[in-house]
This record gives structure tokens, C-alpha cells and sequence, in this order.
């Protein structure tokens, strides 16, 4: 990942919080004293089908805020990946979201990483965290961000939460930090032949 | 009729004389809005809207601050002032082209929102500045420019009433018709406008007087003609009387 | 004051309660309802009035209404919207109230759809409704600038007398970035002599607001009264106190092509312009920041030096014609369009560029 701006697009099912975990990612980065934008997808393509979000962080001031090229995907369901897996940058990351999408023929150009984000979620007690499980194993590669900035900004992310829910969103930056951090993650042929049993 | 006798010109009423044509109802009935704003002692804080009709230079007639509204739009403008200027007295002179016709959506909405202003509606069931055109409150029957052979109620629908619609709502503190066809009427016309504007001083709500009016030169009848005209055509189908009275200003006047 | 991440949407209507602007009227629709939704919360915090019109034609009018009665006052809408309020904004610029107008452009004609678009540009600097008038239109590119141009547009539109348009895009309502909010202004209602209900020792006889003119001599007189109003606004923004602040450049000196672009394509075009020096093309960039009074001046100096332009809209071209306009025939000047809410990739201009700096 180059150390002066990270693409991201970030998508899944409308409900899954797709865009709040882009909100989290990006208010993290403008706390963190980066350069930084978010746009959605908005309007009919988000009902039913999948809803997306573009952020950008960056060292330098943003041109363009548009992401043509990400070099990151967070996919949270199987439309996701199917719209976006393509338009990944060569070298670049899909984190995936593998309670709902399963190992199939991946690129082998790019890093993967899946994480169980809605199992990690359901033991945390909400499964609405999943998105914020995402969040925490995003920190774990980015350049420009922290998993120390993810939990210094998380209180003006969610103001005037109660404590029980902060506690838990922490809980899922945590445990999303850790499974990666357990280097559960690949380039794209490893897991094709891992899965084929090669 | 005596009404030059009756009346000498009220302070709010300005020099400038009357445009309209002889006969014409527009001009008493802004000599009644005057004399209700100088009775109630509200001439330095009453904001006007004027319409498109033709009373579009109601402003010239009038010593107070005026706006000049888009034809039916006056009720938006009016909500406009009133919520800026909360403790001005704001109203609306507006024809039944521009009120019931390309207006209707303002001026429900406006009664609607209950907007503590005041109308004062001169249906005269005819586009009068335009040179005769039907109106939405045209007679069926009746022959106009765009109604030629009469006002056909297959095709064309009903005269619509303006006074029974609003009343239905629930916010307007005041709904009321008159006219002003001969003394009696016109002191009764003279009242409810006072009552209305009253009201709106109170603070009370949306008053609203519908004043059944003639339009001697697009009806081609003489101003005598006219009001008898009026009083066997156009009362049986707007017929005279208060639709609401929210707080009993009549009675307790 | 801290940064804070906002909507395009939410950052004009925090801007103009900071810039003392406690009136808004609007009518719901996408993409811009997140300022609607904004204000509605947000002005009764500050005494101020939201008002949910039956429509954008009551919408305008209920502006225009306030405007006169010396309220700072707004209003947005997306493009279906603002062509209702073209009769009201006509009737506005004629009574000479100030007031600020958001476009948040949506792909038309008609209902067409509610991606971002910028096939609303002749409507916005042509006038839109009828009459010989002009509104000021300013184009942000950022939703700090959204920011900003909400409170410059109503500092224009005060001293002017004159409707303001923001003129931006669903994607700039849409996206989130950091803002720098500004001090808030206090601003008072009384401070406008000629307005309405004005409460002053030196008031008028009497106030009025109006567009009639029945009188063909008045009416002329009215309408080169407006021209010349015209002029000195024109004057401002091409050599005066707003001159840097119309136009943005960027590495145009030894440009060989010139990209033209507003609003978020600007951004875009910035982008491509980077790519392009580390290809060896000299490439430049003209930001309108300002598209009415359009500025003229830097394209006939450039022009002098630059050997072709290219113009990118998110439209079949409108803002090309000022260009050439402006260009006046000395260079080339090219034109690449998307519409119906594609936004244009910085690949497919690079494209564009690539074949007209090496044509094979
Ligand atoms: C948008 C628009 N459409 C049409 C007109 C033309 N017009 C001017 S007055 C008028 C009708 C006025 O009739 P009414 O409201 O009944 O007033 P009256 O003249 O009878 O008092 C029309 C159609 C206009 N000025 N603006
Ligand atoms: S045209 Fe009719 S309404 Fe208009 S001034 Fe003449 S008589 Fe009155
Ligand atoms: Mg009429």
C-alpha cells in the first residue's frame, strides 16, 4: 500500500452499514490529520442491490475524489465483489466479508483477506457490528491510519452513545484487528489452491 | 349607490386616483381594507402582496409597505413576509384567476398552514385584466372570450368555491363571503373585512373574505346592471354568509 | 474552530446559519433533501424558520416574499425544481432581491435521473426565466467551498441586490470532507432600508417591492438600470476585489493543452493534468469558479500561449460555447461529455488528451 494515499470503495447490502464504516474510516483519517472524502452511491441503486461508498486518505490535497481504481475493495456481501473485484489496482486488497461470501477463483494479482465479520459480530452479541469489524482490520494495513486513531476517534464518531455500545464498537475494531493480525489473509492464487485443496 | 358620501378617503388609502374602470368594485373594496387597517391603527405595520390581475397596482392605492407578487403566488410571498416579520400585519388582494385558478396550491397550502395572514378575494367569476377570459368561478352558462358558447360544465367543470373549500380546513380561524351590492351588504362587507384583519392583529390565524364582485366591462353591463346581474346569478351559486368563525368574531363584535 | 466532516448538503445549510441566514423554504428532492433536512433540525435552534412549501413555484415565492422583507433567505432544489422556480427567480432579479438559490444538478431533461449531472448550465447563466436579467452563479468544487460560497453568495447577493445561484452537483451534495466552518455572522434583519416592514428613523415614505414597469419608457429605463448593475459586477469579478477569486489556474504558463472544467470535473481534471506532466504533456487547467460573469479574460490570455483547450462537462456541452466565447476562434477548442450521471474517469479524459496531443 503506497504511504501517501489509499483508495478505497467499500460495499455491501444497504443495512450492512457500508457507508457509516466509510464515515469511520474517513472522520478516523481527518482526525489523523490526513487529507480525506467520502462519496456515496445514493438514490435507487442502493435499494436492494448493493450500496457503496468511495473514501479516500490522503497525504496530500485530493484532486480528484472520484475512485476509478481502488486500491482496496471491502466487500461485504457476493454482489460486491462482482461489481467491484475487477476495478481492483493491481497489488492491491480485497477484504471480504467471508460469513457471506465464500472462497471462490479470486484475482491472483491481489492481496486477500477474509474475515468472518458477521460470526465475529453475532459472538460480540451484534451483528450490526460487523461493519466496525471491518474497520479494525482495515487499520491493521493501512498506511495512514492506526487502529490507535480508530479508538481515539470512535467517540465523536457515535455521539452520545452509551457505554455498553462503545465498548462493543471497540470490541469489534479489536477483534477485527486481531484476525488479521493472525496474517489470516493471501494473495489470490494461494487461496484458489488452498481451496482446491492443490 | 351613496358611497362617495359615505366614505371621505382613509389615511392608508393614498392620493393616487383609482385606474379601474367606472364602476368597478376593486376600488371600494380597497377603500374598505383602508379604513379596516385605520380603525385598527395598524397602517404603520401592515405589509401588502399585490397580485397579477386588475389589481396589480393595489399598491399605488395604498400608503404602506407593498410587494408585487407572481400571478397566484401572493399567498407564498405573504408567508414569506409574515414569518420574517412576525409582528407585521400581511395580506393578500387577489382576483379569482390568480387566487382559484393558477394560485390554488398557494392559497390552500397557505390556509392550510394556518399562516397568520389575510386574504381578500374579489371573485368576479371572470379574468378581468386579461380582457374576459373564463375563471374558474365563471357561471355555467356564462359566455366569456374562452367560453363562447357558455360555460360548458362537461367540459369545463363547476364554478369552484373558493370560501366552502378552505373552510373545510382545519387551521383558517375566519372564512367568510360578501358583497357589496347595495348599503347593507357593503357595511356587512365593511365588517367582516374589519373582523378579518382584526384577527390577524390578534395573532389568531388565517382569515380569509371572499368578496363576490362585478367586472362591469368584461360582463358588458353597466355597473347597475351589473350588481342585479350578480345578485339573481351569482349569489344562488356563492351564496352569502360566514364558514367559519373559529373564535366568534361576529358575535362578539 | 475544529474540522468537521460533512455532506456537500449539510455544510451550505451550517454555512448559512453562520452567515445570519435564518429563512429557508424548500421542497423536497434528491440529491440535495439532506439540507432541507439539515435546516428543518437546525433552524429552530437558532429562532429561525423552516418552511416545507407545497411546492418549488410557493417555494421561491415564499423566498422572494422574505427577501423583501429583508430576511436573508434561501432556497435549494435539484433541477426539476429549479426550472419551476425560474418564474420566481425572474420575478426576483426584476424586484432586485437578494437571495441565495442551490442547484444541486441531477441529469435531465425532463425527470431523467437523480445522478449528478451539469446539464444545467445555460438555464443557470443564461437567466433561466424570462426576462433581460442575470443571477450571479458560483461553482464550488468542495464541500468546504460549498461552505464558502454559501456565505460569499449571500455577501453578493446583500450588496447586489441580486439573486445568488450555487450551482453544484449531486456528487458534491452527496461526498464528505473536512470543512473549516467559519465565525458565525450576525446579521440583522433591519439592516436593509429599502426592505419591507423596515423599522427605521430614516425610513422610506413607504417601501416597495415590485417588477412592473407598465410604462415602455420605464421599463428601460428599469432594464439598463439592471444591465449596468450588471456591468459593475462584471467588472468586479474580471478586474476588481473578486478577480482571483473567479477563476482558478492551475500550471497553465507552459501549457500546451488547457483542460476546462467546474465543479467536481475540476477535480477530476486535476487529477489528469498530474498524470499528464508525468507523461511529458504540458498540460494546464481553467477552473470557472465563477460561471456568470464568466471569465473571459483568462481564456483570451491564455489562448495566446496555450495551442488548444478541451472542455469537460458532465453534459453534451453548454459551458463550451462560453469558451469559445472567450477563446474566440485564436485555438482550437475541444469538447468531451458524459451524461445521465456517469462521471467522467480521469482514464477517459487522459484518453481524450492522449489523442488530441498525438493525433496518429
Ligand atoms: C404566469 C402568468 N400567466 C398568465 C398571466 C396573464 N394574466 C394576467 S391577469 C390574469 C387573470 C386575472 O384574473 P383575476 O385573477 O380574476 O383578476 P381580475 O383581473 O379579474 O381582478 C392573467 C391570466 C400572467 N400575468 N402570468
Ligand atoms: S376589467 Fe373588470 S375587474 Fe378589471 S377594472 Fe375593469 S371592471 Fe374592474
Ligand atoms: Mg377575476
Amino acid at each position: 500500500m503506497s504511504s501517501k494515499v489509499e483508495r478505497i470503495i467499500l460495499a455491501g447490502f444497504g443495512g450492512q452499514g457500508v457507508l457509516f464504516l466509510g464515515k469511520v474510516i474517513a472522520e478516523t483519517g481527518m482526525h489523523a490529520g490526513k487529507n480525506v472524502s467520502w462519496i456515496p452511491s445514493y438514490g435507487p441503486e442502493m435499494r436492494g442491490g448493493t450500496a457503496n461508498c468511495s473514501v479516500i486518505l490522503s497525504e496530500n490535497e485530493i484532486a480528484s475524489p472520484m475512485v476509478t481504481v481502488p486500491d482496496t475493495v471491502i466487500a461485504m456481501n457476493r454482489p460486491s465483489v462482482t461489481k467491484f473485484n475487477q476495478k481492483i489496482k493491481a497489488g492491491g486488497m480485497l477484504m471480504y466479508n467471508s460469513s457471506l461470501i465464500e472462497r471462490q477463483e479470486f484475482r491472483d494479482d491481489i492481496r486477500l483477506v477474509e474475515i468472518p465479520a458477521n460470526e465475529i459480530a453475532e459472538e460480540l452479541g451484534n451483528p450490526k457490528v460487523a461493519n466496525l469489524v471491518m474497520a479494525g482490520a482495515y487499520s491493521k494495513f493501512s498506511k495512514l491510519i492506526t487502529f490507535d486513531d480508530l479508538v481515539a476517534c470512535l467517540p465523536s464518531l457515535v455521539k452520545g452513545a452509551k457505554k455498553e455500545m462503545l465498548d462493543i464498537n471497540l470490541a469489534a475494531f479489536k477483534k477485527g484487528f486481531d484476525y488479521v493480525e493472525e496474517k489470516k489473509y493471501m494473495f489470490g492464487r494461494y487461496v484458489y489452491s488452498v481451496f482446491k485443496g492443490i | 349607490m351613496t358611497m362617495k358620501k359615505v366614505f371621505s378617503r382613509p389615511a392608508s388609502l393614498s392620493k393616487t386616483p383609482f385606474h379601474y374602470c367606472p364602476g368597478c368594485d376593486h376600488g371600494v373594496i380597497h377603500r374598505l381594507v383602508a379604513e379596516a387597517i385605520d380603525e385598527l391603527e395598524v397602517g404603520d405595520r401592515t405589509i401588502g402582496v399585490a397580485p397579477v390581475g386588475c389589481s396589480v397596482f393595489a399598491y399605488d392605492y395604498f400608503n404602506f409597505d407593498f410587494n408585487q407578487a407572481a400571478h397566484g403566488r401572493a399567498p407564498a410571498v405573504a408567508t414569506g413576509i409574515k414569518r420574517t416579520r412576525p409582528d407585521s400585519i400581511v395580506f393578500t388582494y387577489q382576483g379569482d384567476g390568480d387566487l382559484a385558478a393558477i394560485g390554488t396550491a398557494e392559497i390552500i397550502h397557505a390556509a392550510n398552514r394556518g399562516e397568520k395572514m389575510t386574504v381578500i378575494f374579489v371573485n368576479n367569476a371572470i379574468y378581468g385584466m386579461t380582457g374576459g377570459q373564463m375563471a374558474p368561478t365563471t357561471l355555467i352558462g356564462m359566455k366569456t372570450q374562452t367560453s363562447p358558447y357558455g360555460r360548458d360544465a362537461a367540459t369545463a367543470g363547476n364554478p369552484i368555491k373558493m370560501s366552502e373549500m378552505i373552510a373545510t380546513l382545519e387551521s383558517p380561524v375566519y372564512v367568510t363571503r360578501v358583497t357589496i351590492n347595495s348599503v347593507a351588504n357593503l357595511m356587512k362587507a365593511k365588517k367582516a373585512i374589519y373582523n378579518a384583519f382584526k384577527l390577524q392583529k390578534e395573532g389568531k390565524g388565517f382569515s380569509f373574505v371572499e368578496v363576490v364582485a362585478i367586472c362591469p366591462t368584461n360582463w358588458g353591463k353597466k355597473p347597475a346592471d351589473s350588481h342585479k346581474w350578480l345578485t339573481e346569478n351569482m349569489l344562488p351559486v356563492f351564496p352569502l354568509g360566514t364558514f367559519k368563525d373559529t373564535f366568534g368574531v361576529e358575535k362578539s363584535a | 474552530m475544529a474540522k468537521v466532516l460533512m455532506k456537500g448538503n449539510e455544510a451550505i445549510g451550517e454555512a448559512a446559519v453562520l452567515a445570519g441566514c435564518r429563512y429557508y423554504f424548500g421542497y423536497p428532492i434528491t440529491p440535495q433533501s439532506e439540507l432541507p433536512a439539515y435546516l428543518a433540525k437546525r433552524l429552530p435552534e437558532v429562532d429561525g424558520v423552516f418552511v416545507q412549501a407545497e411546492s418549488e413555484v410557493a417555494a421561491i415565492n415564499m423566498v422572494y416574499g422574505a427577501g423583501s422583507a429583508g430576511a436573508r433567505v434561501m432556497t435549494s432544489s435539484s433541477s426539476p425544481g429549479i426550472s419551476l422556480k425560474q418564474e420566481g427567480i425572474s420575478y426576483i432579479a426584476g424586484a432586485e432581491v437578494p437571495c441565495l438559490i442551490v442547484n444541486v444538478m441531477r441529469g435531465g431533461p425532463g425527470l431523467g435521473n437523480i445522478a449528478p449531472a451539469q446539464s444545467d448550465y445555460w438555464q443557470s447563466t443564461r437567466g433561466g426565466g424570462h426576462g433581460d436579467y442575470r443571477t450571479i452563479v458560483l461553482a464550488p468544487n468542495s464541500v468546504q467551498e460549498m461552505a464558502d460560497m454559501t456565505i460569499t453568495g449571500f455577501d453578493l447577493s446583500d450588496r447586489f441586490r441580486n439573486p445568488v445561484l450555487l450551482l453544484s452537483d449531486g456528487v458534491l451534495g452527496q461526498m464528505m470532507e473536512p470543512v473549516n466552518l467559519p465565525e458565525p455572522n450576525d446579521y440583522d434583519i433591519n439592516s436593509k432600508k429599502w426592505a419591507l416592514g423596515y423599522r427605521g428613523n430614516d425610513k422610506n415614505e413607504r417601501n416597495l417591492c415590485s417588477s412592473i414597469f407598465l410604462d415602455n419608457d420605464e421599463l428601460e429605463e428599469h432594464n439598463w438600470h439592471l444591465y449596468q448593475k450588471y456591468q459593475v459586477i462584471t467588472d468586479l469579478f474580471s478586474k476588481g476585489e473578486y478577480k482571483d477569486f473567479a477563476v482558478e489556474e492551475h500550471l497553465c504558463d507552459d501549457a500546451e493543452i488547457i483542460l476546462v472544467g467546474y465543479g467536481i470535473i475540476s477535480r477530476i481534471l486535476k487529477t489528469v493534468v498530474e498524470k499528464c506532466r508525468k507523461r511529458g504533456i504540458k498540460a494546464g487547467l481553467i477552473r470557472p469558479k465563477v460561471l456568470w460573469p464568466f471569465p473571459t479574460a483568462v481564456f483570451e490570455r491564455l489562448a495566446k500561449t496555450a495551442s488548444q483547450f478541451l472542455v469537460v462537462e458532465m453534459s453534451c456541452g453548454q459551458m463550451v460555447e462560453d469558451v469559445k466565447l472567450s477563446v474566440d476562434g485564436k485555438k482550437p477548442v475541444f469538447f468531451f461529455g458524459r451524461t445521465g450521471g456517469t462521471v467522467p474517469s480521469d482514464f477517459e479524459i487522459l484518453n481524450e488528451v492522449d489523442k488530441l496531443v498525438r493525433p496518429d
